[in-house]
This record gives C-alpha cells, sequence and structure tokens, in this order.
C-alpha cells in the first residue's frame, strides 16, 4: 500500500489535468477489471462486473484531482498571477515551491500588502526566474497549472506526508482493493473522478453514465486531534472513518449500517464521521438521476489541502479490509 | 438577422419570446419546421443532420436572455417598485431610461424612467452611499396607485432603453450584447460547414443560473458543446493588466476556466491553434470569474467537452453594453474554422 500511495502522490494531477494519473491507474489496473473507459470530463470507469445476474451495480470513486494554481497573467517582469483551482488557503501558499507539468518550478511568494488590504490570492505571484514576460512565457502559459512541489516523505512508522494525500491516498486504497477483490457477486465499479476539488464535476457525469444501485466514495476527511483544533471526533490513526453526513450529503443510515457490520467482520475499529462542512463525490452520486444511496468512508488526513498532507497507512489498510469485507458478504 | 434587431428585441429571463420568435424563423426557414424544437424551458434547439457517420455530435449554444427588471408593486404616488433578474449592479441603474412592458403590435411599451433623489436633496452622507435596489423606483408618469397598477401590474417586464448605436473604431453600444452578439452569430453559423450533427441552442434562463442550458444539455446529451458567449472586459481607467480579464477590440476569448467550468484542455489548445493558423484576433480570458452555460452543459447527462469563446464587453449587465464588432466577427470566424477540425 505504501508503495502505491507514493507512486499516485508523485503524479502530477490538479482539477482538469488528471489524464497523467489516469494512465497510471489504468496500468495498474490492467487486467484486473472488464472494462475500462473515459468520458468527456476525463473520468476513469473501470468497471468488474458481478457473478450474480441479479446483484447490485456499486460504484466507488476516488478522485483524481488535487488542489492547484492557475496562472492567470504573466506581468511584464516576469512573474506569474494565479487563480486558485479548489480551495486554496493564503497561509498554505507563502514561500512554497509550486512545480508545473512540464516541470518548471517556482516559489509562491505574498507581496507585502497595503494599508487595509487583506491576503488574498490577488496579492500572490509565482516567481520562476523568468526577468521579463518573454522569457516567462517560454516556460509557462497562461492557463498552464502548478500543484505543490513538497515530495512526499515518511513521518514514523506508519505516516506519509504528501500534498496530494487528498485524494490519491483514496485512490491507492480504490487500486488496491480492485487488484485484490476476488469474484463477488456485485458489479463493482471503481470510478477514478476528475474535478472534484471544483464542485465533484467529474463524478457527476460519471454517476449519470454508470447508474449505480449504491454508491461510495473514498475521501480524506479533517482530524481532530491536532493542538487547539479538536472540534472534530476523528483522530488518525484510529481507523477508517464511516461518514453520517456533511455539508453536501446525509449518508443512507442502512448503508452505514452495513458498512460498519462489515468491520466487524473484518475486525476494524471504524470512527464514525460528522463534517459540519465539506461534500464529496458522494454528493454527486447521491443526486444523479432518480437519486442514489451513498456513504463516504474517509481517511483520517491533517492539514488538508496543504502542502503536507499526513495520513496513516494503517487506516487506509483497514478501509480496504472493511470494504472487502462489505463486497464479499 | 441583424445585431442591432436582436439588441433592441425584448427578452428578459423567463420571458424570452420576442427572441425566441425572430430565432425560431430563422432557423425553420435554414433548416425546415421538422428540425427546430423548442424544450419546456423555452430553449430553441434546432438539429442539423450528420452528413457523415462517426463525427462527434456538436451542440453551438448561445443563450437568448437578457438582465432586466420585473415589477413587484406600486407606491400610492404611483411610482413602481421592481427588483433585478440577473445580476445588475443597483448603482448603474438611476436615471435610466427603461421600457416598461414589452412591444406588441397593439400595444407599445411604456417609457419609464428610474428615479432617486436629486441631488438638491441629498446629503454628503447620502451622496456615499449605493441606493439599494429596493430604494429605487420607476416613474410612468402615472398619477397614483391605480393608474400604474393599471397601466404596469405587477410582473411586467421591464427592459433597458438603449438604441443600438455604432460608435469610436468598430465600437458598438447597445443593450443586450450579452448575449444577443452570441445569438447574432449563431444564426449566421446556422450554414457552417461541419458533417457531423450540428445542433444549434438557442437558450433560456442563462442570467439566472444557466437554467435553460440545464435541461438544453440533458436532452442533446451532445459530445462536444462550443458556448459563444460574452464576457467582462475590465480593460477601462486604471485596472492592473493582471486583473483586466480581457480587451475589447483585441479578439475573440477563449476561456481555459471559469467560476464553474474548466475548459477541456483539447479544446482550449485546438482553439489557440486555428486561431493562430487562420489569424484570427483571439485572447486568453486572464482571470477566473463568473460562469456562463459551458459549466451546465459539461455537467448534464454523462458529460460533455466545452469551451466558452466569449466576446470581450465592457459594462455588462448594464444598460450600455459596449464591445468591437471586430471581435464579434472574431468570435464567428473562430467557431467557423473550429467546427471543421473537429
Amino acid at each position: 500500500m505504501k508503495e502505491l500511495v507514493q507512486q499516485l502522490t508523485a503524479a502530477y494531477g490538479p482539477s482538469g489535468r488528471e489524464t497523467e494519473v489516469a494512465d497510471l491507474i489504468e496500468k495498474l489496473l490492467k487486467g484486473k477489471v472488464d472494462s475500462f473507459h473515459r468520458d468527456a470530463l476525463g473520468n476513469l470507469i473501470c468497471e468488474k462486473k458481478g457473478t450474480d445476474k441479479k446483484g447490485k451495480r456499486i460504484m466507488f470513486s476516488a478522485h483524481m484531482d488535487q488542489i492547484g494554481m492557475v496562472v492567470t497573467h504573466i506581468e511584464k517582469e516576469g512573474y506569474l498571477r494565479i487563480s486558485g483551482v479548489g480551495g486554496l488557503n493564503v497561509s498554505n501558499l507563502r514561500m512554497r515551491r509550486v512545480k508545473f507539468q512540464n516541470g518548471v518550478q517556482g516559489v509562491m511568494v505574498e507581496q507585502p500588502l497595503k494599508p487595509g488590504e487583506t491576503s488574498s490570492l490577488r496579492t500572490c505571484y509565482i516567481d520562476i526566474g523568468a526577468k521579463t514576460a518573454v522569457e516567462a512565457e517560454k516556460l509557462v502559459q497562461v492557463g498552464d497549472m502548478a500543484v505543490y512541489a513538497e515530495p512526499g516523505f515518511d513521518m514514523g512508522e506508519h505516516r506519509l506526508a504528501s500534498p496530494a494525500m487528498d485524494d490519491r491516498s483514496a485512490c491507492a486504497l480504490l487500486v488496491s482493493l480492485m487488484q485484490d477483490l476476488p469474484a463477488c457477486a456485485d458489479t463493482v465499479i471503481a470510478v477514478f473522478s476528475t474535478q472534484e476539488e471544483v464542485g465533484y464535476r467529474g463524478s457527476t457525469t460519471a454517476a449519470f453514465s454508470v447508474a449505480p444501485d449504491e454508491g461510495i466514495a473514498l475521501d480524506v476527511t479533517l482530524c481532530g486531534d491536532q493542538p487547539e483544533d479538536r472540534k472534530l471526533a476523528i483522530d488518525l490513526g484510529e481507523g477508517p472513518a464511516i461518514k453520517i453526513m456533511d455539508a453536501r450529503s446525509i449518508s443512507n443510515p442502512a448503508l452505514v449500517d452495513r458498512l460498519f457490520a462489515a468491520a466487524k467482520r473484518a475486525k476494524v475499529a471504524c470512527q464514525r464521521e460528522v463534517l459540519p462542512y465539506g461534500g464529496t463525490d458522494a454528493a454527486a452520486m447521491q443526486l444523479s438521476r432518480g437519486g442514489t444511496p451513498v456513504c463516504t468512508v474517509s481517511i483520517p488526513c491533517r492539514n488538508v489541502h496543504s502542502a503536507c498532507e499526513i495520513v496513516d497507512l494503517r487506516d487506509i489498510e483497514g478501509a480496504k479490509k472493511v470494504l472487502l469485507a462489505y463486497l464479499m458478504g | 438577422m441583424d445585431l442591432k434587431t436582436l439588441c433592441e428585441t425584448q427578452g428578459v429571463s423567463g420571458r424570452e419570446e420576442p427572441v425566441r420568435r425572430m430565432v425560431y424563423q430563422e432557423c425553420v426557414k435554414a433548416f425546415g419546421m421538422d428540425a427546430v424544437t423548442f424544450d419546456g424551458l423555452g430553449s430553441v434547439l434546432a438539429v442539423r443532420a450528420a452528413k457523415k457517420p462517426g463525427k462527434p455530435r456538436v451542440m453551438l449554444a448561445a443563450h437568448m436572455d437578457e438582465v432586466g427588471l420585473l415589477i413587484v408593486s406600486a407606491t400610492d404616488d404611483g411610482l413602481l417598485r421592481f427588483r433585478a433578474i440577473g445580476g445588475i449592479d443597483a448603482r448603474v441603474l438611476v436615471s435610466k431610461r427603461v421600457r416598461v412592458g414589452y412591444d406588441t403590435p397593439e400595444k407599445p411599451s411604456l417609457q419609464g424612467v428610474i428615479g432617486a433623489m436629486a441631488i438638491h436633496q441629498q446629503t454628503p452622507e447620502d451622496r456615499k452611499a449605493v441606493l439599494p435596489i429596493d430604494q429605487l423606483y420607476i416613474d410612468i408618469g402615472a398619477k397614483d396607485k391605480a393608474e400604474a397598477e393599471k397601466l404596469a401590474p405587477a410582473g411586467t417586464l421591464v427592459t433597458f432603453d438603449t438604441p443600438f448605436t455604432p460608435f469610436g473604431e468598430n465600437c458598438l453600444l447597445a443593450k443586450a450584447l450579452d448575449d444577443r452578439a452570441g445569438v447574432y452569430n449563431l444564426l449566421r453559423l446556422l450554414d457552417a460547414p461541419y458533417d457531423g450533427e450540428l445542433i444549434f441552442a438557442f437558450t433560456s434562463l442563462e442570467e439566472n443560473g444557466c437554467r435553460g442550458a440545464t435541461a438544453a444539455g440533458y436532452r442533446v446529451q451532445p459530445d462536444i458543446a462550443l458556448v459563444l458567449e460574452t464576457t467582462s472586459a475590465n480593460d477601462l481607467g486604471e485596472t492592473p493588466e493582471a486583473l483586466q480579464v480581457c480587451r475589447v477590440g483585441e479578439g475573440v476569448c477563449v476561456s481555459f476556466m471559469d467560476g464553474t467550468s474548466i475548459g477541456d484542455a483539447e479544446l482550449y489548445r485546438a482553439l489557440l491553434a486555428v486561431a493562430k493558423e487562420k489569424r484570427i484576433p483571439c485572447q486568453v480570458k486572464q482571470f477566473v470569474s463568473g460562469g456562463n452555460d459551458a459549466g451546465a452543459l459539461q455537467r448534464s447527462g454523462a458529460g460533455s467537452r466545452t469551451i466558452a469563446l466569449s466576446i470581450p464587453c465592457r459594462n455588462l449587465h448594464s444598460p450600455a453594453t459596449v464591445c468591437s464588432l471586430t471581435d464579434v466577427d472574431a468570435q464567428e470566424a473562430l467557431t467557423r474554422a473550429c467546427l471543421i477540425t473537429l
């Protein structure tokens, strides 16, 4: 699992630019599923047919995209003005190393604020070492997207940090699940979705074409175990979290119960997640067509939407066991 | 259909009938009755059948509706209270001429003017404040409440009263360039060379959250959707270059991303390449804001590859929108040239 997480978090893929991640996942799942399909929004839809013709169609969705910054303007002096791709927090951005798809690197800088001015992306720019706009345009174009350049690293025995844990850690979980899933009665459709960070746009269209009987989103969730930050009853390393609700979806109670029952069979301790904000692909699946019962299985993650998102491998392994137990009855 | 007529025709969101009628007639003339339909939200869908199989189904979309005002009640003095339909900045409204009601053969619309306290009566504090829309009134010269309610009952639609005026070098001043300029180009493109199925969608209710396009997208489910829009040019005064978004007269504006959609990366690259090759004036939208039918079309059904081609417009959503004919023509030319490559 560790290698999978490392491999997937190393790939470049801000919202709308997920092809590299999709190519990697398709390679990892070759021969493990019955079909691959990419749709107009770039979703990678992998279907593994069930053995029972009357079985359900269960859709899992883990999003491939990560937050990023998009270049909106190049200054005469070669600095890049940017806008956010997904939810960016200026305090997480200052003096961070960032990189573009073509390998060009830069530093995110916040200019001195004028009196009365507040921090926002408008007061930030990326310095890529260019002296003029002409020089900068040889390296980067308006519309190109950057992501945090922080390489992933180990923390202690079980934990890993990387800027793309949201949601590549769940992509790793879903890849690993599909790699090891024996023949099962229900048809399982693993969707690696796009554009979640800008409003789960990918899973909206994927859910429509997949038309599942049941949808389970796999995503990260926030922790409440850090100093001065104890609002949420979620601890890192204490097991995967089964979502009861967040701001965009209320999980189907029967599905929540079945997942907890599966966790019990798998002997994995799970946490109960109530997130007063945010949303996952479950929100899109829930409202698709005539409606779908949904739930989210979450991987606890510290510092979400920063250059150093931290997860615990035991939580990911635990989630995989729960989902295997769920699918295999 | 000329742009002057299209801009001067009234068609506030949800009440696009006068525009719809014109668009419908043009489409029927081009493709025959059987090829043109309305959907439940009032969008016009004209289908041009494929000449060859295997080509993507392409939708070209432009919205018929314009921002406007809606009468909600009358005061005892015979002034009309109103609300905005679509995003209108209250600061652009005071002292503007408006048409109250729609022109019909039987009954012309009424002249109205949006009133506020005269400068002579204002205190220095008043002058700093922006009057919100619920403190503005439309004066139609009615003597009392009864007369006002008879002439303009609640629910009456109001449009800006701005004659279509060419000015400067190739520039236009009009109401509703957003998005009649796109509608105008869509009608010019009815004969565009393309061998696959082509669906022309004249959508309703864009200014209220792209509702028309949501339904049209679901019904049509195109493979590709090109959205012909206008976008705000913020190129006046001392705006720093980084915040200008785009500039009037410098070509059609292609969006890599806005508030509701990320332009399809392949289409984005293809459009810029075609513009360069054919020397069509073209610029990139240098800001991420707003949204248009592309957001709804991209997400409808199993999804479509979408991108917006916009005409830079100053004073968007005001009584006096300004654009350049160069950019109007560039939008048409780039769409036409792009279709051949699909």
